[in-house]
């Protein structure tokens, strides 16, 4: 598991670069996002090895990446469910639809499951408010999702992993 | 400096341009309300306690942050601002635990206070309560952050203060926590065990680890011959705890309590300090001699070891291998005065009365346990936790009469009292080293170079040829200040004295949170705290580490000589790199 435990060479190549110019460290954000670009989440590992190539405390990076909510601290399941929690979306009653999945697979937004088979997130408006409301899993668009429906898609994913 | 005429409370009054409205109030006698804002720290704004009206802004300021202006007038007082004051107090305490009566803080709580003197008296907003478990991982400090306000001094000391930069917010909005990086338990973090964290926290989201249970209970245990000893600043601080001024000196009477408490014996943790510093003295004049891993670090500070241990490594060869004084004496309660008394070691119980946190931890590292296992140190309660047990047990400190430590162990000199301050080993060091190195007696013993320091202090010793370049620095911000210089090696050192503490000891973790009038880590009353042991100091017949009749007799007896195997066995130690590092 070496690219899980050392930083990609192009990303450490970034940070030096970054090192050389002024205000270093609010260069962080960059780097960040080129690792969650790279490998889908942020690692304690990772995390703490910018720390030490950026010389940011970790405590600063572990700050920034549990603030904003696009940094993921886990990496994502295969299915990638992404919940619209958008105002219309959760007129239309995603928060029950969100109920469902975090009944039926056992975790909260932001977290994977320990098979690594799903992750849930939750996004803001997709644009698309006339089909709320909406679930994406993977690159594939769900409308008008009831809860019901939601806990189908889950056992129809572990059915076809089962197969 | 440009002044501003300004009026604040209608009275006028001209401040200069660069103060707030905050600082500008004090100058008349005006307390505004705060809780976030600390004056060694910088401007957070946080909490918005401390609005006032200013003319002409639709907005309340918040009076820390703001500065004054030319012709500014400014309403600290009004039933609007009251009441929009009282709002925010209580909005901050809407999820606190109303738990008040069982919390530690109870009585000397700063947002207990602020509440009442805002006139909360009904709970209006009730809202959801944080759940965080209770973080207890490490030796020294224990983290409850579901008593956490968010005022953000803590993670400003352990920045700013202390260079560590452990705390830092994680999440946002309702979820905020303060915790160490990736949610790590503080026992696997960068933390050094300071405790500066504990004594900024306005309420009780920061304790020190308490062992003050597992005393009681072995002062009850006939089976055990339990002995206290206290470190220099305690005597110096402990009065504070019971009303008496700053700096009054209570060693007599802690003495009495600890006795009263049901201690077998009470003995100077001075005792261990004057034979640091013969050992000390002793592995500086070899080093000199062999200019080898200059300059010589001390290492009388946990604080500052955990520190070195993570964030200078490299640095380990040039500190002192010597035990910090409370383990030297400790472990000569353990071997030379078990022996003496015929007591098996495992039999005695030893508590150190410290005005430290990091002591809890240090009492806990493999290198400092005996070889048969047991640890020298059992038990490490702050002066706080003695006060408490004081004050528990019944007993009236102030009316208390005086008593002496018990002897051998209870015996300094004067020297030893200046372990609780900044600056003060280095002189303790220098009297015994200069007398070493040019084989003569000092004629002035005080070295007033190395008092007195406010952070960082360079000075260079004459003794005999020898230019003696020394350092003392206080608070790890400071200490890496002289740490680079020593690594960019554009001088020589010879020795640099370094505490984790803002003013050494006397400032530690574990001391009293401050008495009215004062703040926490306030340079006053550090300065009254060691005006009291330069004065103890100064009082005695014998200031020398090195003429304490009773450690020359302990080396005659048992230690053979300053350095011997035996000394080495028994009173030095080792130190290890630590994961994870820090950032310098």
């Amino acid at each position: 598991m070496s690219d899980h435990t050392k930083l990609d060479s192009e990303i450490i190549k970034f940070i030096d670069e970054c090192r050389e110019k002024e205000h270093a460290d609010s260069y962080l954000i960059a780097v960040l996002h080129k690792i969650q670009g790279k490998y889908g989440y942020l690692s304690d590992v990772h995390m703490h090895e910018v720390a030490q190539r950026l010389q940011v405390p970790s405590s600063t990076v572990s700050g920034v990446a549990t603030f904003y909510h696009f940094f993921r601290l886990q990496p994502k399941g295969k299915y990638h469910i992404s919940l619209c929690l958008g105002t219309a979306c959760f007129v239309k009653g995603a928060d029950k639809i969100l109920e469902a999945f975090r009944s039926e697979l056992g975790i909260e937004l932001g977290e994977t499951t320990s098979d690594k088979l799903f992750s849930l997130e939750c996004s803001r408006c997709l644009g698309v408010c006339a089909l709320a409301p909406v679930v994406t899993i993977n690159d594939q668009v769900y409308s008008k999702v009831s809860p019901t429906q939601a806990a189908e898609l889950i056992n129809k994913a572990r059915f076809e992993e089962a197969a | 400096m440009k002044h501003a005429n300004i009026y604040i409370d209608n009275e006028k009054l001209s401040v200069p341009e660069s103060m707030t409205i905050m600082e500008a109030a004090e100058t008349i006698g005006i307390r505004i309300p705060r809780l976030c804002y600390h004056p060694q720290l910088s401007i957070e704004g946080a909490c918005r306690v401390c609005i006032v009206q200013v003319e002409g802004s639709n907005k309340y300021m918040t009076s820390c942050s703001a500065k004054v202006w030319e012709g500014m007038r400014v309403k600290t007082n009004s039933p609007e601002i009251r009441q929009a004051r009282r709002d925010i107090v209580e909005l901050i305490i809407d999820n606190h635990p109303m738990e008040c009566q069982t919390c530690e803080r109870d009585g000397n709580c700063e947002l207990q206070n602020l509440a009442y003197s805002q006139g909360v008296r009904d709970r209006l907003f009730e809202g959801k309560r944080k759940l965080h478990p209770l973080e207890s991982s490490s030796a020294s400090v224990i983290r409850n952050a579901e008593k956490c306000v968010l005022c953000r001094r803590c993670v400003r000391v352990c920045a700013e203060i202390q260079g560590i930069h452990n705390l830092s917010q994680l999440h946002r909005g309702f979820n905020t926590v303060v915790s160490p990086a990736f949610e790590a338990g503080m026992a696997d973090s960068v933390c050094i065990n300071c405790g500066q964290c504990i004594n900024v926290c306005p309420t009780a989201a920061f304790l020190e680890k308490p062992h003050t249970e597992r005393i009681w209970r072995a002062l009850e245990n006939p089976d055990l011959f339990v002995i206290a000893h206290i470190a220099p600043a305690i005597r110096a601080a402990i009065g504070e705890g019971f009303n008496l001024p700053p700096g009054t000196p209570c060693t007599g009477q802690t003495v009495t309590a600890l006795r009263r408490l049901g201690f077998d014996a009470v003995f100077d943790t001075n005792f261990g300090a004057d034979l640091t510093i013969v050992e000390e003295a002793n592995e500086l004049v070899h080093r000199l001699e062999k200019n080898e891993n200059l300059p010589l670090l001390t290492s009388c500070s946990p604080g500052w070891i955990k520190f070195m241990e993570h964030f200078y490594p490299e640095l380990i060869p040039h500190a002192s291998t010597c035990k910090s004084p409370m383990q030297m004496l400790s472990t000569l309660l353990k071997t030379y005065y078990a022996e003496k008394k015929g007591i098996d070691p495992q039999n005695i119980y030893v508590v150190g009365v410290m005005p430290c946190v990091a002591k809890k931890f240090e009492i806990e590292r493999p290198e400092q346990q005996s070889p048969e296992g047991y640890p020298y140190t059992d038990a490490v309660v702050t002066t706080r936790e003695l006060i408490w047990m004081i004050k528990a047990y019944g007993i009236d400190f102030t009316r208390l009469p005086e008593s002496d430590f018990d002897h051998p162990l209870g015996y300094s000199t004067g020297a030893a009292d200046l372990f609780g301050t900044t600056g003060g080993v280095m002189e303790a060091a220098l009297r015994t080293a200069a007398e070493k190195l040019t084989g003569k007696p000092l004629t002035e013993l005080n070295f007033e170079d190395v008092r007195q320091v406010e952070g960082l202090k360079e000075a260079t010793i004459q003794v005999g040829k020898l230019s003696l370049n020394v350092a003392v620095a206080n608070g790890l911000t400071n200490a890496k200040i002289i740490l680079e210089k020593v690594k960019a090696g554009e001088k020589q050192y010879h020795l640099i004295e370094l505490m984790a503490c803002p003013g050494g000891c006397i400032g530690g973790g574990g001391q009293p949170y401050p008495p009215d009038g004062y703040y926490v880590l306030d340079p006053e009353i550090n300065k009254l705290r060691a005006k009291a042991l330069y004065n103890i100091d100064q009082a005695k017949s014998i200031r020398k580490s090195h003429e304490n009749p009773y450690i020359l007799k302990l080396y005659e007896e048992f230690l053979k000589e300053p350095g011997s195997h035996k000394a080495h066995e028994l009173l030095h130690t080792t130190y290890t790199p630590r994961e994870p590092k820090g950032i310098k």
